[in-house]
């Protein structure tokens, strides 16, 4: 449980001093407190039952100075804990998320998304307060305990017997309870979650819900989930309860214990009054680190918790990476020949190869469309090119050379794709296009939008190029983000463009317009477009069919279409020849 | 005292008048709960207030007594003290979990409430506020109302209370010492204001910056995708780091300012104790007070002023709590704009539970149970009347609509009469109106002027449950619930049998991938594996209506993401197993057109061709020229 917390500590090296002034000051705050009772003991037993006016003066400044140095401690130890966490905590989250900036898509979707979240913020904050609070205090409450029952037995052994009778129990119940406790509240959390995804889904189905009437239906489902929860904080509350009798009947138990021992010590002569005030002042000031102890411990084991996920993510090995001994590549803008050579491909989960025996050739210049019934794989084809997955077996050559020999940056700057579900950042527009070449000039982001028929809304935003979109700025709809997209893709004129079904969300007319345009500017590149329309693969110089991991036939789409039935149906040309005989039939008439 | 009373004054005055009223409906059904709560919880604060006065009695008067051979008085005070420690834990223990059990019950009730009321909410209030408003007015708002009223409130309550039972007892005991510990709260309660203030602030800025970090992150895993193949690791990266940096300043000011907060009260707090020191110690020796009340003062110190911090947490718990409260008040205000029908007709006996008891959630006596007389015997349900006659005749008569008051006018006077049985697709541009006419006859929004009929009946008079069940639309979102297939194709019609649900996904050509998932229908539509693409998604959607058997079925571009193919075997599906049903199909494409007895082509608003495809196609217009290019790309 130790070792990965353990594993935090070369992060701390740059403020070592700083912390180790926060681990002596915690130290020096909680021991001098329990000085304070001495002097008042001292004060109570000397000049108060001697009747010394002029005697109080000493104890009195020894209180305001231990008084001072507490406060200054606590101030100090505070403000130098907050930069040194703080710091901590980003550093860490920058660890985290450089890390799976670089890690495989495979290996991302195997994540929920969630899941990363949490890490990246809830656990992250967990250990900052452990750095700042938890772990100083788990260093030092044992140290302050230890010093409190040795004042205890100087005034009275008996007192500290007792009082080290009722801690022991105190702390074990405690961290009991807490984590019994901890398993409740991530219960409680986890029914939270699963009430969250049912109003989410409740909210963004609406419509679906509204469509079918099924509003009663999740109205139940909702209820009884909520009555889960109902059910799970009720016995949260019990544990707590049971901890909040263990943590106030126990320590009072041993005072009042105390109070009458030391009182009936008193009536023998054997204590002074001012020892046992002090003692049960001791007493009351013990109670706090007692109590803190669980609550520490169960801290202590989220934190260990918190950094065995931390580690997890940042363990995971990075599957694509640069090439030890890169290859480059000639300098050049002209188009990429692209080969797939015998390539195979196999999801990480999956139980049967999504690719198999898969070649293709895309001459430099050319725009190859690729069709394919769903769930044939044409998405992986297009990911294997910037390398977003790796082939299984087999290889993809660009000008002649594996893509995996090229550094991963050189290979992403000549690869430009358009996915097919348009992914967008909360960024300016200006930004989102030029994703992949930041120093483009505004005329060439204008010439992208102007080719992708983007242009022309764009000018109409609030605030042009420079209008916020995405999460956190004015929303677009699915046929102005796939635009974006494929503006994005084809600016700085790369020399492959993979386009994936680049237009399935816009209107007939404008795809009649962005597809004028695109014709010309693919020329610039060598292209693949997927495609499920017959207007998309028109768009390509040939057309290459896949079907069964492999591609069975590839050939202009006019000749496919005159000569193949598969790739007739596919395109919806078989029912055409039916709809012409039903035109004719019924406008003879 | 005057920072412990603030809290409870100053809230109502801010809480607006639903939100009282609102707070009114939670609490009243459970008054006498709330008394309990109350009593026990202010009776454990007193008792635990008077704990340090036993130690003064035992040093005060017991050992006096006791060293006069009687040990009475001390052996009392000992058994006092030792049972008022158990009562104390006692009260504790019953406080937390009655507390429990009451907040528990009205957040229940405050959470399936707001639920059933947004799913009520029509779809123009849904479209006006974004999905993240209304899911995190039922998520985190929800967490900060629960958060006060099942800690913060009984926090405070005891806090205020511990403070007042100790400063009784101070004055008690003795008021000269009391005055110079009061005297300690003056800079004190100046201290909170200051830190209130400023905290306030700066842990919004840490919730403001955090939330641009988790943003980020969000965006970029989430688009991994474009960030690798983009090559944006870099900019991201300075992004966290421009992002981080604010948070990291803002957090490390919120801990700062807490810093000034703690050890200024630790100093305040220990200054007032060597105070007592002396001044008690002075009084002790002129015979003034004695040193049981001296110890007494020493051992409430601590506790007096501790309540202060607690105080102030509440505070803020309470703030939030107020804004979460007003926000869901809000919602709860909104009225649905398409209402339940107040003597449907054409309603069937099973509609009867559906009754509009709370609909408004307020006055549900007002509302007498009209849902069940009226013309509601004369129809019968669905089933018995298929078959002896065509359903489904559907008319728009003189249809107007606007989104919004001082939007354009989306379809002015419409009329359009589609005949039970046909089959009608609708063509046009973006924004000619198609979608709008889909949602009006879904009943999505009703029109402004002018009305539209289902077999005779206005919409609006036909109850929720009737309309859903006759009239059914697919459109281009195919949104998956959580859940397996099985559930996900069961929104059509939950008490569908497995048969059923299998029947339906083998129309639309699902069956077999669904087949090769790992536990085939069971599987769940979240793990991966067992992803479905964008096509599939659509395929489940279809089977919903296979399974809902509707009368009306209205597809709004809902054979987008498939491919031809699959949108064929749909089509062809549909055709053979909703025979006889009126449909209306709204699409971009034109295969989509294939099988429908009728074009109307749409502009702004307004049908411009109308008739059967090869009508159209010889009539040489729009349609025509669309169907041209289209064969174009065929050759």
């Amino acid at each position: 449980m130790l070792r990965p917390l353990l594993r935090l500590l070369p992060d701390l090296r740059p403020y070592r001093g700083a912390y180790t002034a926060v681990l002596v000051l915690t130290a020096v705050a909680t021991v001098i407190s329990l000085i304070i009772p001495v002097f008042v003991g001292w004060a109570i037993d000397g000049p108060i039952a001697h009747g010394d006016y002029a005697g109080l003066w000493l104890p009195v400044a020894a209180v305001t100075a231990i008084g001072l140095l507490e406060a200054a401690a606590l101030l100090t130890r505070r403000m130098l804990a907050a930069p040194v966490s703080s710091r901590l905590e980003i550093a860490w989250r920058r660890r985290l998320y450089a890390h799976l900036q670089r890690m495989a898509v495979a290996r991302h979707d195997s994540w929920e998304s969630g899941q990363l979240l949490s890490r990246a913020v809830q656990d992250l904050s967990q250990l900052r307060r452990f750095v700042s609070f938890g772990a100083p205090f788990l260093l030092v409450t044992p140290l302050n305990i230890v010093v409190g029952l040795i004042i205890l037995a100087v005034y009275s052994p008996v007192i500290a017997l007792i009082t080290l009778l009722c801690a022991v129990p105190t702390v074990v119940i405690c961290t009991w309870l807490q984590r019994r406790f901890q398993l409740i509240s991530r219960a409680v959390q986890d029914q939270n979650g699963e009430l969250t995804t049912l109003v989410e889904e409740s909210v963004q189905g609406i419509r679906i819900i509204k469509a079918f009437g099924r509003g009663e239906t999740i109205t139940a489902r909702y209820a009884a989930q909520a009555r889960r929860l109902w059910s799970t904080e009720l016995e949260r509350a019990r544990l707590d309860a049971w901890l909040n009798i263990a943590l106030i009947l126990l320590p009072f138990l041993a005072i009042g214990v105390s109070l009458g021992y030391g009182t009936w010590q008193i009536v023998h002569g054997t204590m002074t009054p001012g020892a046992l005030v002090a003692a049960i002042t001791v007493m009351m000031f013990l109670r706090m680190p007692i109590e803190m102890l669980g609550f520490l411990l169960s801290d202590a084991y989220r934190s260990a918790t918190a950094a065995i996920r931390h580690w997890e993510v940042v363990d995971t090995p990075i599957d694509i990476t640069d090439p030890a001994s890169p290859s480059s590549l000639p300098a050049t803008d002209a188009p990429a020949r692209v080969e797939f050579r015998d390539v195979r491909f196999r999801f990480p989960d999956a139980a049967a190869d999504t690719l198999a025996g898969f070649s293709l050739v895309l001459e430099p210049g050319t725009t190859t469309a690729l069709v394919g019934a769903t769930g044939t794989g044409k998405t992986a084809v297009a990911a294997l090119l910037p390398r977003l997955h790796d082939v299984t077996a087999g290889a993809v050559l660009l000008d002649g050379t594996d893509v995996r020999d090229l550094p991963l940056e050189t290979l992403r700057r000549h690869v430009a794709v358009a996915f097919d579900e348009p992914i967008l950042f909360s960024a300016s527009v200006r930004e989102n296009v030029a994703l992949g070449s930041p120093e483009a000039g505004d005329d060439e982001v204008w010439a992208a939008l102007e080719i992708a028929q983007a242009a022309a809304f764009v000018r109409e935003l609030p605030e042009g190029l420079d209008t916020l979109i995405g999460e956190q700025g004015l929303s677009l709809s699915g046929g102005q983000r796939q635009r974006l997209s494929l503006a994005r893709a084809i600016l700085g004129r790369p020399r492959v463009l993979v386009l994936d079904d680049p237009l399935s969300a816009v209107d007939v007319t404008t795809e009649e317009r962005v597809q004028e345009r695109l014709r010309e500017r693919l020329r610039q590149s060598t292209a693949l477009v997927i495609a499920h329309r017959p207007s998309t693969a028109a768009l390509a110089d040939r057309v290459a069919v896949l079907e069964g991991g492999r591609i069975v036939d590839c050939a202009p789409h006019a000749e496919l279409l005159r000569r193949s039935p598969a790739y007739r149906s596919l395109m919806g040309a078989r029912e055409l020849r039916q709809g012409d005989d039903a035109v004719s039939a019924g406008s003879t008439p | 005292m005057r920072m412990g009373t603030a809290p409870p004054e100053g809230a109502p005055a801010q809480l607006s008048q639903p939100a009282r009223r609102l707070l009114g409906d939670l609490i009243r059904p459970h008054r006498a709960r709330l008394a309990l709560v109350a009593a026990v919880t202010v009776s454990t604060s007193v008792l635990a207030a008077g704990i340090p006065l036993f130690v003064a009695m035992a040093l005060d008067t017991g050992l006096p007594r006791a060293a006069d051979g009687d040990p009475g008085p001390l052996v009392g005070a000992t058994a006092g003290f030792l049972a008022v420690a158990v009562l104390v834990s006692l009260g504790t223990f019953l406080g937390i979990r009655l507390n429990a059990a009451l907040v528990q019950r009205m957040m229940f009730a405050l959470r399936t409430r707001l639920f059933r009321h947004v799913q009520r909410l029509s779809i123009g209030y849904h479209e006006r506020s974004t999905s993240g408003r209304l899911v995190s007015r039922q998520a985190s708002d929800m967490e900060s109302v629960q958060q006060f009223m099942a800690g913060a409130l009984i926090q405070s309550v005891m806090a205020l209370v511990t403070m007042v039972a100790i400063a009784v007892m101070l004055v008690w005991l003795d008021p000269l010492l009391a005055l110079v510990v009061f005297a300690g709260f003056v800079p004190l309660t100046f201290l909170t204001i200051w830190a209130n203030r400023r905290q306030r602030a700066a842990y919004r800025a840490t919730r403001t910056t955090i939330a641009r970090v988790i943003v980020h992150v969000v965006e970029t895993m989430g688009g991994i995708r474009a960030v690798q193949a983009f090559r944006r690791e870099q900019r991201g990266l300075e992004r966290l780091d421009e992002e981080d940096a604010a948070y990291c300043q803002a957090n490390t000011e919120a801990l700062q300012g807490m810093a000034w907060y703690t050890g200024g009260t630790r100093l305040i707090g220990n200054l007032s104790l060597a105070v007592i020191v002396l001044l008690g110690g002075w009084l002790v020796i002129g015979g003034d007070t004695e040193v049981g009340v001296l110890a007494a003062f020493l051992l409430s110190l601590r506790r007096f002023y501790a309540p202060l911090d607690e105080l102030v947490q509440a505070f803020n718990a309470y703030q939030s709590a107020a804004a979460a409260l007003e926000k869901i008040a809000e919602v709860l205000s909104a009225r649905p704009d398409v209402p339940e029908p107040v003597s449907p007709a054409g309603g069937t006996g099973d509609q009867a539970d559906a009754a509009p008891e709370d609909q408004t959630g307020n006055v549900p006596e007002d509302r007498p149970g009209s849902a069940g007389r009226g013309e509601g015997d004369e129809a019968s349900p669905r089933g018995e009347s298929r078959g002896e006659s065509l359903r489904g005749e559907v008319r728009f008569e003189d249809v107007s609509f606007r989104y919004s008051a001082s939007g354009a006018e989306v379809l002015p006077a419409f009329s359009l009469h589609v005949p039970a049985g046909q089959t009608v697709a609708m063509v046009g541009a973006t924004g000619a109106g198609k979608s709008t006419l889909a949602k009006l006859l879904c009943r999505f929004y009703d029109p402004a002027e002018g009305r539209i009929t289902l077999d005779g009946t206005d919409l609006r008079d036909l109850p929720d449950r009737v309309l859903r069940r006759r009239i059914v639309m697919v459109t281009q979102e195919s949104y998956l619930f959580s859940g397996s297939v099985a559930d996900n194709i069961r929104i059509g019609n939950p008490d569908a049998g497995m048969a059923e649900v299998v029947r339906a996904a083998q129309a639309v050509g699902l069956h077999d991938f669904v087949e090769s998932l790992p536990q085939g229908y069971e599987t769940d539509v979240k793990r991966r594996g067992g992803r479905l693409s964008s096509g599939q998604r659509q395929l489940v959607a279809f089977a919903r209506v296979f399974l809902a058997d509707p009368d009306v079925i209205v597809l709004d571009e809902a054979t987008a993401s498939l491919d031809i193919p699959g949108e064929r075997l749909v089509q062809a599906a549909l055709e053979r197993v909703l025979a006889g049903r009126t449909a209306l199909i709204i699409a971009h494409r034109l295969s989509t057109v294939a099988i429908a007895d009728r074009v109307l082509v749409m502009k702004r608003g307004r049908i411009v061709e109308d008739g059967t495809p090869a009508e159209l196609v010889g009539a040489g217009g729009e349609f025509a020229s669309l169907d041209a290019a289209w064969r174009e790309t065929l050759v």
